[in-house]
Order: C-alpha cells, then sequence, then structure tokens
C-alpha cells in the first residue's frame, strides 16, 4: 500500500512538473468543449439565396419578401438569367436559386394552379434536404395566404380540411443542438485526454529507460499498474468535472438526472479507457506509435459514435460493430442522464456493458504487461 | 559461488547474442566482462537481472536460479544499465527515495552503504536529476543501485561517457564497496579499467576468450611486442603492414605496437627497412604487452 502510495506521489508530482503538460490536460479540453460545442451544429443557416423573377408582379415580389424576411436565408441580389445564376452556383456563391416563372400572378389567379423552380446545391446532402424543407415551408405559408385571398365564398364548401401537425419535442423542447451537443462533447473530451496521456505513460518509461530499472525491482506489477494509472483516473474525473461546470455555467444545459449517478458510470467508464491505453503501451515501444495508435481508435470511437451522426442510420454491420465501442455508451448514458433523467435501472445495460468491457480490457492489459521478455 | 553460469545462450531472431557462456564469479569478488560494443555483455547482464530468460542453460545469482525464483533475486541484486536510467524530472532526493520505497525500505535504514557516494551529491539533493553532469548521475544512479544493500551489484558499462577524474573516482568507490562486502560484476569497453579488477573475461561477439585475473591474461601474450615510433604515423603504419615479417601491428597512443613473425627478429633489420622507406625518428623498443594486446592477439 505505502509502494502505491509513494507511485501515485511520484507521478502526479511529474505530472504536474511537465510545463508542457498542464496546460493540454487542463486548459485545452474547456477551450475544446467552449469551441466545439459552439461550432459544431447541424443548424443550417445564412443560407445564399438567390433568385430569378421572370413575372415581376406582386405576388412574386411577395414571396420573394418572405425569403428575405427568413432568418435561415440571406438574400442575394437577383439574376437575370439562368445561365448566369448556374454560373454563380457553380462558383459557390449561391446555395439556393428560386425561379419564378412567367405570368406567375396570372396563372395563379386564373387557373389556381403554378409551379415554382428551386435549384439546391447538394454537394452536403445533409444540409440540401435541411434547405429544401425550409424552402417548402416558406412557400406553403405563401400558399395558404392565397388560398384564403383568392377562393370565393362558393368555393368554401368544397375545400378539404386541413390537417396541422403540431410536434412537441420531448427532451430538448427548443430543439438546442448545444443541449444536445454539449454531453457528447464532454464525453469526447474525457476519453481522449485519459487515452493518450495513460497511453503514452507508461511507454515514456520504456522510452526512457526507467522501466527497465523498476523491473529489476521486487515491485509487484499490481501495484505498478495501479500506481501509476490512478493519477489518470483522477485526472478523467476532474475533467469530467470542469466539464460538467462549463456545461452548467456556460451552455446551461439541463440536468435532469442525479450527477451521483454520472460519476458512477464515468468511474467505471475511465477504467475501460485506462485499460486501452496500457494495452497500447505495452505493445508499443515509443510515445510516437502510442500516439499514433491511440489515434486511430479515438477517431474510429468518435465517428461511431452517435455523436455526429446517429447510429440507427448506419448500415447493420456498422451497428454492430458500434457494439463494442466504449464511447458510444458514455454518450448515450450522459444524454440519458442529463437530459431525460434515467435512473440507474434505465442504464443498467450499458452500465453492465461497460463493466464488462472494463474488466475484459484491464484484465488483457495486465496479462500482456511482461517484466521480463 | 555468487554467480554461475552454465551453458548460457541467447539468441534473437538469427543473431547470436550469447554462445555457450559458462563462468563464475566468487563471492565478494569484483570481475570483469570485458568486450568491444556487440560483444553481448548487456544481454547477459539482462539474462541475470531477471530482465531476459536465455535459450539454453542455467544461471544462478547469490544462490537463487535466475528463472524460478527471480523474486528473490529481484530483493537482492542491484542493477545499474548503461543508459542513466533515473527519472529526470524528480530530484536527486525524490529518485532516491522512491527506490528505497519500492525496495520496501528506507534511506535511513541504508545510509551508512551508500553514505561514501551520496555525500558527494547530497549539495545538490533539490535538483533534478536531468540537471545534474554525467559524473553526478553516475553517483546518484550507483546509490540508488545499493539503496536496498543488495548482495550482487551489476553495473553495464557504468563508465562510459564518463570523464577520466569520474572515472577514477568511479573505480575508486567501487573498491570500497567491494570491501563491504559485495560482489560486483561490471562490463567496460575500456582495457585499462580491466586492470582493476579481480578477474576478468575477455568476451566477443557473445562468446569467452579468455578468464583469468588480469596479470595472469597478460603472461598468456605469446610475443614479445616493440614500441614503435615515427615521426610520420600514418606511413609508419602503412610500411610496418607491408613488412614481410610482420604479424600484428595496432596503433597504440603515440606509438605502434609491432609483433614479428620469426623467432630470431633482429631490431636493426627493421630499423633499416623503415629507414629504407623514408620515416625520419625511428625509434623500437620492446614493451609489455597490456590487456589490450591480449584482447586483439585473442579476438584475431
Amino acid at each position: 500500500m505505502k509502494t502505491i502510495g509513494y507511485i501515485i506521489q511520484k507521478e502526479f508530482r511529474q505530472i504536474f512538473r511537465n510545463k508542457g503538460m498542464l496546460p493540454i490536460i487542463f486548459i485545452l479540453p474547456i477551450l475544446q468543449l467552449v469551441i466545439l460545442s459552439n461550432a459544431a451544429t447541424y443548424e443550417v443557416k445564412n443560407i445564399k439565396f438567390a433568385y430569378i423573377d421572370n413575372d415581376h408582379s406582386s405576388y412574386s415580389r411577395e414571396l420573394i419578401e418572405k425569403f428575405n424576411a427568413s432568418t435561415y436565408f440571406s438574400v442575394l441580389t437577383d439574376f437575370s438569367s439562368e445561365a448566369k445564376a448556374s454560373s454563380a452556383m457553380l462558383k459557390g456563391e449561391v446555395d439556393v436559386l428560386l425561379v419564378i416563372p412567367p405570368y406567375f400572378e396570372r396563372d395563379l389567379q386564373k387557373e389556381k394552379y403554378t409551379d415554382l423552380g428551386v435549384t439546391i446545391n447538394a454537394i452536403d446532402g445533409a444540409a440540401a434536404g435541411v434547405e429544401n424543407v425550409y424552402v417548402n415551408q416558406i412557400v406553403q405559408s405563401f400558399n395558404k395566404k392565397l388560398k384564403v385571398e383568392l377562393l370565393q365564398p362558393e368555393d368554401a364548401l368544397i375545400t378539404p380540411v386541413n390537417i396541422t401537425s403540431i410536434p412537441s419535442f420531448w427532451y430538448n423542447e427548443t430543439l438546442n443542438y448545444k443541449t444536445f451537443m454539449v454531453p457528447g462533447i464532454l464525453v469526447l473530451l474525457v476519453t481522449m485526454i485519459t487515452l493518450f496521456l495513460s497511453g503514452m505513460n507508461i511507454v515514456r518509461e520504456k522510452e526512457i529507460g526507467t522501466l527497465e530499472q523498476i523491473n529489476v525491482t521486487p515491485i509487484k506489477k499490481s501495484q505498478f499498474i495501479i500506481g501509476k494509472l490512478f493519477p489518470f483516473w483522477v485526472i478523467g474525473m476532474g475533467l469530467l468535472s470542469i466539464g460538467l461546470l462549463i456545461a452548467k455555467l456556460i451552455f446551461d444545459v439541463p440536468m435532469l438526472g442525479s450527477l451521483g449517478l454520472m460519476y458512477l458510470y464515468t468511474s467505471i467508464y475511465i477504467l475501460v479507457i485506462l485499460g486501452i491505453g496500457l494495452f497500447i503501451s505495452n505493445f508499443t515501444d515509443t510515445q510516437q506509435q502510442a500516439m499514433f495508435i491511440a489515434w486511430f481508435f479515438v477517431v474510429i470511437f468518435i465517428l461511431m459514435s452517435g455523436l455526429f451522426t446517429p447510429i440507427e442510420s448506419m448500415p447493420g454491420w456498422a451497428q454492430i460493430i458500434t457494439e463494442f465501442n466504449p464511447i458510444k455508451y458514455f454518450v448515450e448514458v450522459m444524454r440519458m442522464v442529463m437530459l431525460k433523467g434515467s435512473s440507474f435501472q434505465d442504464i443498467l445495460p450499458q452500465f453492465l456493458k461497460t463493466l464488462l468491457y472494463a474488466l475484459i480490457m484491464n484484465g488483457l492489459a495486465v496479462w500482456s504487461y511482461k517484466k521480463t521478455n | 559461488m555468487s554467480i554461475t553460469l552454465q551453458h548460457i545462450s541467447k539468441s534473437y531472431k538469427k543473431v547470436e547474442a550469447l554462445k555457450d557462456i559458462s563462468f563464475e564469479v566468487k563471492e565478494n569478488e569484483l570481475f570483469g566482462l570485458i568486450g568491444p560494443d556487440g560483444a553481448g555483455k548487456t544481454t547477459l547482464f539482462r539474462i541475470l537481472t531477471t530482465l531476459l530468460f536465455a535459450d539454453e542453460g542455467t544461471a544462478n545469482v547469490a544462490g537463487f536460479d535466475v528463472v524460478k525464483d527471480y523474486k528473490a533475486i529481484r530483493q537482492n541484486v542491484g542493477y545499474m544499465p548503461g543508459k542513466f536510467s533515473l527519472y529526470q524530472d524528480l530530484t536527486v532526493e525524490e529518485n532516491l527515495k522512491f527506490f528505497a520505497t519500492i525496495f520496501g525500505t528506507t534511506i535511513d535504514e541504508n545510509y551508512e552503504l551508500i553514505k561514501d557516494i551520496y555525500v558527494q551529491i547530497e549539495p545538490f539533493k533539490n535538483r533534478r536529476a536531468g540537471k545534474l553532469s554525467g559524473g553526478m548521475k553516475q553517483k546518484l544512479a550507483l546509490s540508488c543501485a545499493l539503496i536496498h544493500k543488495p548482495k550482487v551489484l551489476f553495473l553495464d558499462e557504468p563508465t562510459t561517457g564518463v570523464d577520466p577524474v569520474s572515472r577514477k573516482e568511479f573505480w575508486e568507490m567501487l573498491k570500497r564497496l567491494q570491501q563491504k562486502g559485495i560482489t560486483i560484476l561490471v562490463s567496460t569497453p575500456y582495457m585499462d579499467e580491466a586492470a582493476l579488477c579481480d578477474r576478468i573475461a575477455l568476451i566477443q561477439d557473445g562468446k569467452i576468450l579468455k578468464i583469468d585475473t588480469p596479470e595472469a591474461i597478460v603472461k598468456h601474450y605469446p610475443k614479445t611486442i616493440y614500441n614503435i615510433g615515427a615521426n610520420n604515423m600514418y606511413q609508419l603504419i602503412l610500411s610496418l603492414n607491408a613488412y614481410e615479417h610482420s604479424y600484428s601491428v595496432y596503433p597504440f597512443g603515440e606509438f605502434v605496437h609491432y609483433t614479428d613473425q620469426r623467432t630470431n627478429f633482429e631490431l636493426n633489420d627493421l630499423k633499416k627497412y623503415l629507414e629504407a622507406e623514408n620515416l625520419t625518428g625511428v625509434s623500437i623498443q620492446s614493451t609489455k604487452p597490456t590487456i589490450e594486446d591480449t584482447f586483439m592477439e585473442l579476438a584475431k
């Protein structure tokens, strides 16, 4: 016990003496959380909108006025011809192009029917989809207003009943993407920092040769490993606390669930990450190698965690792979507990899987750590 | 016997690092392992300190088998690797305390043993180990290797990269440790240090060439060695190598160590030959062979 205590003490001393490491551990994560949470947004805003008005009627101007009024579109000038408009889109100056046909107003009044041409730059498919919805919404509301104006009293009898759906968004009523992103990015931070630090730590002893010196001492494998990894467990928990504080103070993310539950789950989760870190460092000889391997896993884990893209829309085989992704469980648990106020019963499946993962990873890591070769 | 090796062999993939090594080190002996880089010295150390398994053969250290009783060996030996391997970002005192703690002891308990060495670096005990000079690093490493009062001390090239004064001091410290009853196995590529050991083993390409006291090893040298000097050293070596009766030619400081093939060697013959080769200031004297000469002869 005394030995473990001293190793932990030594480890902390080294961490705090490392002038390059301290900002990496404490400042960068905070910056990351603040910047990423504000920048990584699904909202499509400031859409570059252009139009060709071939009608120049009061209706066509009214429609364009509606786009102008929308906060999502920033209306550029109109183009005189389609050729000019498409070359502008080719240059990337325009995202959405609306073409109002000639006789737009006349057709509407006489035929009660007309077409609008909408061209959307769909290089980013997801954004194009969202833009399409916005355009439709505006056109629809324009439509409704027209109906009232154009319909004759005698037509009222044959007007079909309108079905309006009013969605209510649970757990994130205002569809605030920050509420959704902050818990996820917090997960990312805790994972990245603890994995990199623990992965590089034992390799570092290998690199500077101290591991050889330690291996000839009677110290037990378990004492050494616990002594080495415990400080990073503490740092991981510390990061979680800092992150939660920022989430509350800066982003005002709702925290419905119990803090204790979040800490309980995280304490197990960090064990998984430390196990992976130790495992990596057992099979590498330099910090550089360890760093590359850790990066490789982190990138896959993050992209397949459901943090940025929903797991439900991944192909079947990818969904199976995500079962082995610890970050996925952490993201789920954090979102569940923070936003839905889930109880221990609710997160039990994730909790058990993570616990099993921790046992397996650490078992493998301890088994593969050898004092002799 | 403090250290016993029997038929130890070790290969790294296709490279044979040690080939059938057997020797013994007596209790309280200062035993030197002398050989060039790549001779297999470090591999041998790593096997004896339980860091590496031998492919074949058995070895005992302080009465314990290196494979079965590795735990007992780790309690009883001190190892100082060739590369400085202490924590550069910890202070002198913290390093020493760290190693004392993981050996389950304290600095006070065995202070007597390291006192001679530690007092020299104690004024800098709050300095980071990375900021120490080469000689002081060596002293700290030795202190750390001794803090648990080992019975056997392994020193892998402890003086490589250390200045001549510190080297001399270091060997004096080893002598004093020997008097305190510690068996010491030390490796070095420096032949002049070999003379300071009780017995030495000359090792090359994973094989032991000879084991004996330094004096006896020198006596084995079969030929008479001549110190030859001239004003143009380079030309001298070329000429000697071209000489039809030459047996060996090695530069040695400001002279060339030369041996002849013939038993009825005449100094004047050689002198005439060298002068005919346009060399000036030629001097030839017979000299005593050194361990280096013996090594070169054995390694031939």
